[in-house]
C-alpha cells in the first residue's frame, strides 16, 4: 500500500485536532478551581467533580438514562432479532416494506418523531412516564440493532444449519446452538449501539419527559441553554470518559467502523 | 516450437534479474534470485504459495523495492524507475478492471496516459479488442461480463500499450476448470500473436507447463530449477520438484556401483539401476506412475496385490502393495476390465525410468 | 434464501411490527391529523379540519426565512463534509493498520459521544468570552471579540463536527469495496498519484460520497441540539421552531404543520437525490 505524503499527514493531524479539540476543551475547563470557565485552567482542581455529588438532579438523571438505555436496548434487541431472521432469510410478500418500516426511524427527522410521540403519549395520558420513554426509545434504536443483526444473519451459511438438522437437532436447538452463536457478534454489537444511542438521545426525549423522568442529555441541554459553567463541563467530562471506555470495549469486540457502518464492511 | 538461443556470455538477456533479495523485518521473502529471459520468451515462475514468486513479480513491476539486487530490462536498470514509468503490461489476479469505466475506456486508459491522440487510440483499442475476440463488447461495464471476458479485457488493457514485458499474476486462478483450459490455449495464442516477452506467476504446474517455454521453480524464496517444461518434469532437480510437478513414487534406496553398472537396493530388493553421476550410498528414487507398465509374471520387475483402484475415465490408477513399498501405477484405459482390489499385478519399468536424487533434500 | 408461503416470517416480525404500528405509524398519522386542527390561545386545540396552519406557514416570510436558512445551513454543512471527509477517508484508507485503527477511533469515536456534550465544547470555544476570542485577544490580533455564537457560521462549524463522521463512514465503506489492485493497475499503465486519485479512486468512492451526503443533509436539516445551543432564539432553524411551538407557545397544530412540512421536504429531497444517484450509477456498480 502506498504511503501518505507529508501534506496528507498534516491534513490528517489538523483533522484529528478538529475532531477531538472541542472534547479536550470540555475536559480541560472542568478542572478549573474558579467559578467560571477558563482555558487553560489556572490550576488543576477536582472541585467541580466533587460538586457533581451535591447535585442529585444530575445523578438522578444519569440513573434514569442508564435504566432507559438498558431497557430500550434490550426490548429492541428482543424484537429485532426475530424480525431480522425473517427479513434476512425468507422471501415473502411485503418483505421490503417491512424492512423499510423498521429502518424508517433513521429517515424521519427526529424532531418529527418527537412531536409525534408527544401527541400519542399525551392522548393516552402516559406522557412523561418511564414506560412511555422505553417504548419510544425502543422504536428509535431498533433500526441500529436490525441493521447489525441483519448483516450477521445474511452472513450465516444456511448449510451449517441444515447440517445441524440432519444430525438430529430440533428447530429450537438449531437456533440456540448454531444460529445464535453465529449471529451473536451482531446481536451484541447492535445492543451496545442501541444502548449508546438511547443514552445520548436528546431531540425526541426532550418532548416526552416530565421533571421526574428527565434524562441526562435533557438535563444537560436545559442547563446549557441557560448557562455554561464548570459544573456542566465536569459532568460532560464524566460522560466523555464513560463513552470512551465503552467505545474501546466495543472496538475490541466488533470494530468501531464495522459497528457504525452497520456490519457491511470487511 | 523453437527454443530461443541462450547466450550466457557477455551479452545481456532481455530481462535479467540479478541477485535479487527481499527481506521484510528479517523475514526473507526472496533470496539471491537470478533469472534471464530472452526477447519473446514465455517463462513461468512456479511454486507453492509463500515461495516468493509474487514478491518477485511485484519487484519487477515496481510495487515493491528489492532489498538488494538489480532488474535489467533491455539493458536499462529499472531500479530507479517508478512503477508508472516502467511501461510493463500487468494482468492482475483479480483483473483489477476499473469498475466505473467501460471496456473501451479500460483498454484505452494506458494510451490516454501516454497522450496518444483520440483517433489513434480508438484504432489501437479496437485492434486490442480484436486480438482478444471482444470487439462487440466495447461499451459494456466490467460487472456485466463473465470471468473469462473480464480476463480478456485485462489482457487487452495490458497489451494495448505495447509493453516490453507482460507480467501475468495467477491470471487463470479465478476461472473454473473448463474455462481455465480454454483460456490457457487462448493466452498462448495471444502471447504469440503479440510476440511479447511474458513472465507468468502461478502455483498451478499444469498451467506453467502448458503455457511456457521455460519453467522456473521457486521454493522458500529461492530459484531451485530452471528448465524446459519437459526437463523439469523428467529431470527434477530435487524430490520437492518431483512431487510438486505431477505424481510420483518417492522411495528411499541405496545405490551400489560395480563394473557392470549400478544397482538400486530398496528394502533388500535389488533392481538394476540407471546411469547416474551420483556416488554410491543412500539416494532417493523418483518413479513416475505412468512409467510403470503391467506385464506378465515372468517379465515382471516386481509384483504385488492391488489395494486400491480408481477409474478416472481416460486412465486407471492403482495402488499396489509390493516388497519395495506401496506403488502408484497409472494405466491408460484400453476399454477392458482391469485388475480388481486384491488381485495380483505384475509390474515392470525401464531402469532409466527411475530418477535418482540425493537423499534428504527438499 | 427460500420462498415461503407460510406465515413464519410474519410471526417472527409480529412483535416488532406491533410496536412500530402502535408507536410509529399511529403517532405519525395523529400528528398529520393534528396539523389540520386549529388552535386558540384560550380554547387550546380545537378538533376542526382545515388548511389554515399550512396557509399560515406558507404565507409568512418569517417561515420562509427559517426553512431557507435550515436548508442552506444543511447544504453548506454537507458540502464541507464532502470536501473534508473524502480526502480524510482516503488518507485513513492508506494508513498502516495499527495507525489506522487508532485514527478511526479519533475520527469516528465522537459519533458515540452525546451531541449535547460535543456542542458544549463548541459553545465554550466560540463564545464572545470563549477560548478562541480570548486567545486572539491575548496575542493582540483583535481588540473586540469576533461574533461566532448565535451566528449561522458557528452552527455550520459545529454541525460539520457532528456530521462529518457519517460522511467518512460512507466513503470508507465505498473505499473498502474497491479492489486495491485497480490503483496499481492504473499506476502500471502510467498514471501519476493525482490522476489515480481523480480518475480511479474518486469515481469509485463517489457512491459513498453521495450516500454520505444524503445522510449528512437529512440529519443537518433536522438537527436540534446544535442550533438550539449555538443559535438560540436568534438563529432559528425548523427543528427549534417546532420545539418552541410545542413547548413554549403551545400551538401544537401549527407546530405539527411545520413538522409535517419538514418531513415532506426532507423526504422529497432524499427521494430526488436517490433517483439522481441511481440514474447516474445504474449498471456501473454492484
Amino acid at each position: 500500500m502506498n504511503r501518505n505524503g507529508i501534506f496528507a499527514l498534516c491534513f490528517n493531524a489538523l483533522f484529528a485536532l478538529f475532531m477531538v479539540g472541542p472534547l479536550l476543551i470540555v475536559i480541560g475547563v472542568s478542572f478549573t478551581p474558579t467559578g467560571y470557565l477558563e482555558f487553560p485552567p489556572s490550576a488543576i482542581s477536582f472541585r467541580w467533580f466533587k460538586a457533581i455529588l451535591d447535585n442529585p438532579d444530575f445523578i438522578d438523571a444519569a440513573w434514569i438514562s442508564l435504566e432507559l438505555g438498558l431497557a430500550s436496548a434490550t426490548l429492541s434487541t428482543v424484537l429485532a432479532v426475530p424480525a431480522a431472521l425473517a427479513i434476512g432469510r425468507e422471501r415473502f410478500r411485503g418483505r421490503d416494506a417491512l424492512q423499510g418500516l423498521f429502518l424508517s426511524p433513521l429517515t424521519v427527522p427526529t424532531v418529527v418523531l418527537g412531536v409525534a410521540f408527544l401527541r400519542f403519549l399525551s392522548l393516552f395520558d402516559i406522557n412523561g412516564t418511564f414506560f412511555g420513554l422505553v417504548l419510544c426509545h425502543a422504536v428509535i434504536v431498533t433500526p441500529f440493532v436490525l441493521r447489525l443483526v441483519l448483516a450477521s444473519v445474511t452472513g450465516v451459511d444456511r448449510s451449517i444449519e441444515m447440517a445441524a438438522t440432519s444430525l438430529g437437532a430440533s428447530h429450537w436447538t438449531v437456533f440456540r446452538r448454531v444460529t445464535l452463536p453465529l449471529i451473536l457478534p451482531g446481536v451484541v454489537g447492535g445492543w451496545v449501539l442501541a444502548f449508546i444511542t438511547s443514552f445520548d438521545e436528546l431531540t425526541v426525549t426532550v418532548f416526552i419527559v416530565n421533571p421526574s423522568t428527565t434524562t441526562l442529555p435533557v438535563r444537560l441541554f436545559s442547563h446549557i441553554t441557560q448557562t455554561t459553567d464548570p459544573l456542566i463541563a465536569s459532568i460532560s467530562t464524566m460522560v466523555i470518559l464513560l463513552t470512551v471506555l465503552l467505545m474501546l470495549a466495543v472496538n475490541k469486540l466488533y470494530g468501531l467502523d464495522r459497528l457504525l457502518i452497520g456490519g457491511e464492511a470487511r | 516450437m523453437d527454443q530461443p538461443a541462450f547466450n550466457h556470455g557477455l551479452q545481456m538477456a532481455f530481462l535479467e534479474l540479478q541477485a535479487l533479495n527481499k527481506r521484510y523485518n528479517n523475514v526473507v521473502a526472496v533470496e539471491d534470485f537470478n533469472l534471464s529471459i530472452e526477447r519473446g520468451e514465455f517463462v513461468s515462475l512456479l511454486g507453492p504459495s509463500g515461495c516468493g514468486k509474487t514478491t518477485t513479480l511485484q519487484m519487477i513491476a515496481g510495487f515493491t523495492q528489492p532489498t538488494s539486487g538489480a532488474i535489467m530490462l533491455n539493458g536499462r536498470d529499472l531500479g530507479a524507475v517508478p512503477a508508472r514509468k516502467r511501461g510493463l503490461g500487468i494482468v492482475f489476479q483479480t483483473y483489477a478492471l476499473f469498475p466505473h469505466m467501460t471496456v473501451e475506456q479500460n483498454v484505452g486508459f494506458g494510451l490516454e496516459m501516454r497522450k496518444i491522440p483520440a483517433d489513434e487510440r480508438r484504432r489501437r483499442v479496437a485492434d486490442a479488442l480484436d486480438l482478444v475476440h471482444l470487439t462487440h463488447l466495447g461499451d459494456r461495464f466490467p460487472r456485466n461480463m463473465s470471468g473469462g471476458q473480464r480476463q480478456r479485457v485485462a489482457l487487452a488493457r495490458a497489451l494495448v500499450i505495447e509493453p516490453e514485458l507482460l507480467l501475468l499474476d495467477e491470471p487463470l486462478s479465478n476461472l473454473d476448470a473448463k474455462l481455465r483450459e480454454e483460456m490457457q490455449l487462448e493466452l498462448r495464442r495471444i502471447q504469440q500473436e503479440a510476440g511479447v516477452t511474458t513472465l507468468l506467476v502461478t502455483h498451478d504446474q499444469s498451467e506453467a507447463m502448458a503455457l511456457s517455454d521455460r519453467v522456473a521453480v521457486m521454493q522458500g524464496g529461492r530459484l531451485i530449477q530452471e528448465d524446459s517444461p519437459f526437463d523439469v518434469y523428467e529431470k527434477p532437480a530435487t524430490s520437492f520438484i518431483s512431487t510438486f510437478l505431477g505424481k510420483t513414487n518417492s522411495l528411499a534406496a541405496t545405490l551400489e556401483r560395480d563394473k557392470a553398472g549400478t544397482t538400486i537396493v530398496i528394502d533388500g530388493t535389488r533392481l538394476s539401476g540407471p546411469d547416474t553421476a551420483l556416488a554410491a550410498g543412500p539416494v532417493e528414487v523418483s518413479l513416475r506412475p505412468e512409467r510403470i507398465e503391467l506385464t506378465d509374471a515372468e517379465k515382471a520387475t516386481i509384483s504385488g496385490n492391488v489395494i486400491e483402484r480408481v477409474f478416472l475415465g481416460d486412465q486407471w490408477l492403482f495402488r499396489v502393495e509390493t516388497p519395495i513399498g506401496k506403488l502408484l501405477v497409472m494405466q491408460r484405459n484400453l476399454g477392458r476390465r482391469e485388475a480388481n482390489v486384491g488381485e495380483r499385478l505384475h509390474l515392470s519399468w525401464e531402469p532409466e525410468a527411475m530418477r535418482l536424487l540425493p537423499r534428504g533434500e527438499g | 434464501m427460500k420462498t415461503t408461503g407460510t406465515s413464519t416470517p410474519w410471526l417472527l416480525s409480529a412483535p416488532a411490527l406491533a410496536l412500530f404500528a402502535a408507536l410509529l405509524l399511529t403517532p405519525l398519522a395523529m400528528t398529520f391529523l393534528l396539523s389540520f386542527n386549529s388552535f386558540s390561545f384560550y380554547g387550546g386545540i380545537e378538533n376542526t379540519f382545515g388548511f389554515q396552519n399550512y396557509a399560515e406557514v406558507l404565507s409568512d416570510v418569517y417561515f420562509y426565512e427559517i426553512f431557507g436558512r435550515t436548508f442552506l445551513i444543511a447544504f453548506i454543512t454537507t458540502a464541507i463534509c464532502a470536501l473534508l471527509g473524502l480526502p480524510e477517508a482516503y488518507i485513513l484508507f492508506r494508513m498502516k493498520p495499527a495507525w489506522r485503527s487508532f485514527m478511526l477511533l479519533i475520527v469516528l469515536g465522537p459519533l458515540l459521544i452525546s451531541v449535547v456534550v460535543r456542542t458544549l465544547g463548541w459553545a465554550i470555544l466560540l463564545g464572545n468570552k470563549g477560548v478562541i476570542n480570548e486567545f486572539l485577544r491575548d496575542i493582540g490580533l483583535i481588540s473586540s471579540p469576533i461574533r461566532m455564537m448565535y451566528t449561522s457560521t458557528g452552527i455550520v462549524i459545529a454541525l460539520v463536527h457532528v456530521m462529518i463522521p457519517f460522511m467518512i463512514l460512507a466513503v470508507w465503506a465505498a473505499l473498502q469495496r474497491q479492489d486495491p489492485a485497480t490503483e496499481r493497475a492504473a499506476e502500471s499503465l502510467g498514471a501519476g498519484p493525482l490522476t489515480i486519485f481523480m480518475r480511479i479512486v474518486l469515481p469509485q468512492a463517489m457512491p459513498g460520497v453521495l450516500s454520505g451526503s444524503l445522510i449528512v443533509f437529512s440529519l443537518s436539516a433536522s438537527a436540534f441540539a446544535t442550533p438550539a445551543v449555538l443559535g438560540g432564539r436568534r438563529i432559528k432553524m425548523v427543528s427549534t421552531t417546532v420545539y418552541d411551538e410545542f413547548l413554549n407557545t403551545l400551538n401544537w397544530p401549527l407546530g405539527a404543520a411545520i413538522a409535517i412540512l419538514l418531513l415532506v421536504s426532507v423526504l422529497t429531497i432524499m427521494l430526488a437525490w436517490n433517483k439522481l444517484v441511481e440514474r447516474r450509477y445504474s449498471g456501473v456498480f454492484e
